[in-house]
């Protein structure tokens, strides 16, 4: 009788990213309705901002700003309803217990869910930026391409990371987590100047805004792309870079502590990997 | 491993349930002083009503729970200080689990499940394929787990189970929710599944693999198990073959009877004449079904008495012999059903 070979360690780590971002990939394919929900719908709001600035004869350079921005509402969305309540769900399906209970490090279920996520997010966005770009005849001149990339990875890696830790957040907050990304959704939209720049809110609120990554990346990328960027940017696209880093780091590192925790508490307690008590 | 598959001493486990914001927490007695030792290669079985603490046990035996007090090893390890350890070395499927996900199809979730515990593409693919023949489920390979009914589903998840080759495997119920058919399909396969290591094992070729099945199904325990661990209220009140403990109600004499309706005759009744030991009463459409746990044959004149004055007509008699369902009467002294409807 010929016993079945298990990989461990790294091998086994990088198998269970990639199986556990494997059902994200797919369900692109397979689950048509985001065209609709999220690009057709997007698409309207990013509409509406452009008639007003249009209207208002702002600078042609908002109609950027707000393209760009809906683009990047696909991955605080993506955070907020398939990152951050997705351990809560996973709970509920008894897939929790099973990932747990599995040789794998919990750390690795979720990058596999961030990773899966991103890249469904990333083709979302893409749709948006070049339907938005068409339509309303926006104009780019990147200031330095290296620079952009930096931007965008590590604005994904802090928001992504922070995806991660309120994941193992909303699961010990438990049912809360529902109103919690319902309760965090359009007040984010606002703070993070999502379709309009961050310099002209308040500089305190601003800041505060700032512990979201896309503010800091919005106000970046949008400063990389347009010509009259860096006039509206709320920090130099530097500082802005170093915050992002720190934000990466604070964020995974905070996830990874608060999953240690709640897998303690949920073994100790018996009650987050079962949804009856 | 030390010969021993799972050890458990003074395994205890209290709940605390929250009430309201202001009330105190009340506790929940789940485990009490469990004493299991299941040898490597044996098939073991947990019988006992829902609620019993079967599930409990379970959880702690997996790494996800922790005991309140006392400590349990699988397959040689302590199952809180080496956890890490233990869960290369197991596996779970618990009955009406809807885990996955409906979007991927049989073979994506099962080739999902499969990497999370290291198992290579071609190996994975090659066992999916090999597992899903033997429980009749091939050629629903590329159907999405959620157009499947709650038996196929099932199967699907027992497949994941034995997918990854566990040296100790855990089944909460694991025939939940399947017809009789494809129940014994699956019986047959569990039993198949540790015979063939035992024989390994026999000829030098590998360890043996364990397997505990948690079932309130008397037959199913009687069936596939080489031990069986009765357990009520957390506690394991019995432990041996089914065979042994058959044995103990052999100096008593076992009857079905079929009556007509008792319309509220009380059975306390029949229970206190001389010989009768006990009788489960199951209101069955048209008629009540009696089972009488008697002394000694000689009891069933003065019950077949008691009946006659009382206007209760005697449809089916039959003398059987004991079954485990016997035994947990004789130890709780009430029959499951009635246990579970109490809980």
């Amino acid at each position: 009788m010929e016993r079945v070979k298990k990989d461990s360690g790294l091998l086994l780590f990088l198998r269970t990213v990639i199986a556990r971002a494997y059902p994200r990939v797919i369900g692109q394919q397979r689950e048509k309705s985001w065209v609709f929900f999220e690009i057709f719908l997007p698409m309207l709001s990013v509409s509406a901002y452009v008639f007003v600035y249009r209207a208002i004869n702002a600078p042609e350079e908002y109609v950027g700003f707000v393209v760009m921005g809906g683009a990047m509402t696909a991955f605080w969305m993506n955070v907020l309803w398939s990152m951050s309540s997705q351990l809560y769900w996973e709970k509920e399906t008894g897939n929790l217990s099973l990932y747990i209970m599995a040789p794998n490090s919990l750390m690795a279920i979720l990058l596999g869910m961030a990773l899966g996520g991103l890249f469904a997010s990333t083709l979302r966005a893409i749709v948006i930026v070049g339907l938005g770009s068409w339509m309303f005849q926006v104009q780019y001149a990147v200031a330095s391409f290296s620079q952009l990339f930096a931007v965008f990875f590590l604005t994904m890696v802090a928001l992504y990371g922070l995806g991660m830790l309120s994941a193992s957040l909303f699961l010990l907050l438990s049912r809360e987590a529902w109103h919690l990304s319902n309760l965090a959704q359009e007040p984010i939209y606002l703070a993070s100047g999502f379709y309009f720049p961050v310099k002209n809110l308040n500089f305190w609120v601003a800041v505060g805004a700032s512990l979201i990554p896309l503010t800091m990346g919005l106000d970046a990328m949008r400063q990389l792309v347009f010509p009259s960027g860096a006039t509206l940017g709320f920090l130099s696209v530097r500082v802005e870079i170093g915050i992002l880093c720190i934000l990466s780091v604070i964020f995974l590192a905070g996830a990874r502590q608060l999953l240690g925790t709640m897998e303690r508490l949920a073994i100790r307690e018996g009650r987050l990997t079962e949804s009856r008590r | 491993m030390s010969g021993y598959a799972i050890q458990t001493r003074d395994l205890k486990r209290i709940y605390k349930i929250r009430g309201g914001k202001k009330a105190e927490p009340k506790e929940l007695l789940a485990l009490q002083d469990v004493n299991l030792e299941v040898r490597s290669g044996e098939l073991f079985g947990l019988l006992g009503p829902n609620g019993a603490g079967k599930t409990t046990l379970i959880k702690i035996l997996t790494t996800l729970l922790a005991p309140s007090s006392g400590w349990a090893r699988v397959a040689g390890f302590d199952v809180i200080k080496e956890a890490n350890k233990v869960r290369p070395r197991i596996n779970m499927v618990s009955g009406g689990e809807s885990s996955g996900y409906g979007l991927l199809t049989v073979r994506e979730n099962l080739w999902m499940f499969a990497q999370f515990y290291g198992l290579s593409n071609a190996e994975a693919n090659r066992r999916i394929k090999e597992l899903l023949e033997v429980v009749g489920l091939a050629d629903r390979l590329n159907t999405k787990s959620s157009d499947l009914s709650t038996g196929l589903r099932q199967k699907m998840n027992i497949v994941r189970g034995f997918l990854t080759d566990p040296d100790v495997l855990f089944l909460d119920e694991p025939t939940l929710g399947l017809d009789v058919g494809a129940s014994r399909e699956v019986r047959k396969f569990i039993r198949h599944w540790v015979d063939e290591s035992v024989e390994a094992r026999q000829n030098n070729n590998g360890e043996a693999r364990t397997l505990l099945l948690t079932t309130h199904y008397m037959v199913e325990a009687d069936e596939l198990c080489d031990r069986v661990a009765i357990i009520n209220q957390g506690r394991v009140l019995a432990c041996d073959t089914p065979a042994t403990l058959k044995r103990r109600l052999q100096g008593e004499a076992i009857y079905r009877m079929e009556v007509s309706p008792l319309n509220g005759f009380p059975v306390s009744h029949f229970e206190a004449l001389q010989g009768v030991n006990k009788v489960v009463h199951r209101p069955q459409d048209g008629f009540a079904a009696l089972e009488l746990i008697l002394a000694q044959d000689d009891a069933l004149g003065a019950v077949i008495n008691a009946m006659t004055t009382a206007s209760i007509h005697i449809l089916n008699l039959q003398k059987r012999e004991p079954t485990l369902e016997d035994v947990f009467v004789d130890l709780v002294g009430r029959s499951m059903e009635e246990v579970e409807k109490e809980e």
